[in-house]
């Protein structure tokens, strides 16, 4: 296949086109402005509604609506704007509605920066918003899996009737680079009898996320617990490189990974035994596959672009069986590869 | 003896689990006649609130959907958006729309959605116990004016309709009571026309409907009528505030 070049952002808006994405609604927000300005050009050619909402808590609001009547729906923003909708995400895991939610982050906390940033993790993976729910969380690390994985992201949202977020950041949104645009492929999905559209020839729907009646809400819970105890086992996605041999383990995800991949190069090149280990998916997190890489024999240093993070998810995983390190830079600062090629240096002289 | 009336297929069987004299039973009566005699009951949705009227999805007899506090315009906007041959309708309260919600309701009056609101104003938040509402009146006593609503400490009563329409968006604004047969009978109207407007693609139209809540203002339901007609009414005038539904057609 051909390929093109597009910028991240655009890439993710017109993936969301492809996988029939018919309803968008965001608004303004440094550096993911690309993404609704492309669908307010291309998505009412292609059938759907775009609207630049009063606010992000709008935003989510009119996305949860269109995906209550059974649309593939649709919203974008930046780290403080996704802490705007969290109300919103928290209502779609109860009412069990699917939607795709795209972060592209920034620094933080609070206004922050406009630099490229990981410090929204524990918002998307430990659930963000109020009550006990997560999302399926995918991280993707270039232009290619921006595509990809928004793609899967809209179809595991009808599959599991929940939200869905793509976690990227500023400069995965903002780069061009070459990708293949992987036609869409509709898998078999259930058909959304639950969605609202008139009582025709039925009882009506009701979509709802209060359960007053003792022990309803429980049991409520237990549905959704049961969704993310299925996406553990069927939906986890990782991939590694050269850890069969290594002696120190790099787990990170996203642009870190794209950082750390050349790191481990670098090392590599040098005859250092170091791999590889990127989540794609957050939640699941490849927790299993940690595990059994876990051992005396090898340590594990997680890169992320914040204070530490995912770091906690790595320990819990590996569950002292491993030395687990911390290379991180917060506040939207980047580490150049050769700045964790040094770091990383240190730690394979033992 | 003849038999008037029945009740409406767009009314489940269940009984109104309202507070004696509560406004809800009686608008919900109404919107269900109104949906009845439009023939529209197969492709409404309505939205349940925050508030009392959350179960309203255990009496209406069609598709409902629940929205968090203060953002059924926007939901009703994606909704209608992406079925706009259903017939959508938010039913929010006073808290809901005029405090919480002030930006979603402005935002999709000035869009001019296709969509029926429906605006319960009693002046209290009744669900949680009776706090100071956007449209609490000045002196009135709440669970969080003890000594009755100061307008340097609280502020004043906020006018929606007469706010909503200073805007060019909307089609028809207007404010009625059921404080008396009459009203009732001009609510049901309005009702009906908001219904209208949305099946003739006129656009936005909100219907602000002045409700009493005897339990939260300590009062007889025979005493909560008269202070919604001799105090709530003299601060919220009656009447329709903009009538575009002329001007507006669906090209619009």
């Amino acid at each position: 296949m051909e390929k093109v070049l597009m910028k991240g952002n655009e890439a993710l808006a017109e993936a969301a086109i492809q996988a029939g994405c018919s309803f968008y609604a965001g608004y303004p927000i440094t550096p993911q402005n690309e993404i609704p300005e492309y669908l307010s050009r291309k998505l009412p050619a292609a059938g759907g509604t775009f609207i630049q909402a009063e606010s992000e808590v709008a935003a989510i609001n009119m996305v949860y609506g269109a995906s209550a009547c059974g649309a593939r729906a649709m919203t974008s923003s930046s780290s403080p704007g996704i802490s705007l909708k969290q109300e919103g995400i928290s209502f779609l895991a109860g009412a069990e509605l699917p939607a795709v939610i795209v972060n592209m982050q920034r620094g933080g906390p609070g206004l922050g920066n406009i630099s490229a940033s990981q410090a929204d993790y524990f918002q998307a993976v430990k659930g963000g918003g109020h009550g006990d729910y997560r999302m399926l969380v995918y991280a993707p690390y270039n232009v290619q899996e921006l595509w990809d994985l928004t793609l899967l992201a809209f179809d595991k949202a009808d599959e599991y009737r929940t939200p869905v977020m793509v976690l990227g950041d500023g400069i995965l949104g903002q780069m061009m680079e070459p990708f293949e645009p992987t036609p869409y492929v509709r898998p078999i999905l259930p058909e959304k009898t639950w969605a609202l559209n008139g009582c025709r020839d039925r009882q009506p729907n009701v979509i709802r996320s209060l359960y007053m009646a003792e022990g309803e809400l429980e049991r409520r819970n237990e549905i959704l617990q049961e969704k993310y105890r299925t996406m553990k086992v069927r939906d986890v996605r990782y991939q590694t490189h050269a850890v069969e041999d290594a002696e120190l383990i790099v787990v990170s995800f996203g642009i870190a990974a794209r950082i750390a991949t050349a790191a481990v190069r670098m090392l590599r090149q040098e005859g250092r035994k170091i791999g590889h280990f990127r989540p794609v998916t957050l939640f699941p997190f490849p927790e299993q596959q940690l595990r059994e890489l876990a051992g005396p024999h090898r340590r594990f240093m997680t890169v992320e672009l914040n204070a530490g993070q995912m770091v906690e998810d790595v320990r819990l995983a590996v569950n002292g069986r491993s030395e687990v390190l911390f290379y991180g830079r917060p506040g939207g600062a980047i580490m150049t590869p050769e700045e964790l090629y040094e770091r990383l240096k240190d730690e394979c002289k033992g | 003896m003849k038999k008037t009336t029945d009740r409406q297929r767009s009314l489940k069987k269940n009984p109104f689990r309202y507070c004696p004299g509560c406004g809800h039973i009686i608008i919900h009566r109404l919107i269900a006649e109104v949906i009845d005699a439009l023939n529209i009951r197969e492709r409404t949705i309505g939205i349940a609130p925050v508030g009392c009227a959350v179960f309203a999805y255990d009496y209406f007899d069609f598709d409902m959907l629940e929205v968090a506090h203060g953002r059924p315009p926007a939901a009703a906007t994606g909704m209608k958006r992406v079925r706009p041959d259903c017939i959508v309708f938010s039913y929010q309260g006073d808290g809901d729309l005029a405090s919480i919600g002030t930006a979603e309701i402005i935002h999709a009056a000035s869009r001019g959605e296709n969509i029926s609101v429906f605006f319960i104003n009693n002046a209290t938040y009744g669900m949680t116990g009776g706090q100071m509402a956007p449209t609490t009146l000045l002196g009135q006593i709440t669970t969080t004016t003890p000594k009755g609503r100061d307008s340097g400490q609280a502020g004043y009563p906020l006018h929606v309709a007469e706010m909503l329409a200073t805007l060019e968006g909307p089609s028809l604004i207007a404010r009625t009571s059921i404080d008396s047969p009459a009203n009732v009978k001009n609510t049901r109207d309005l009702i009906e026309r908001s219904f209208r407007c949305q099946m003739e693609n006129k656009g936005f139209s909100m219907i602000e409907i002045l409700s009493a809540c005897p339990t939260n203002w300590n009062m007889t339901p025979a005493q909560a009528t008269i202070w919604l007609r001799e105090q709530m009414m003299d601060v919220f005038k009656l009447g329709v505030f903009k009538d575009a539904t002329e001007a507006n057609g669906s090209s619009g």
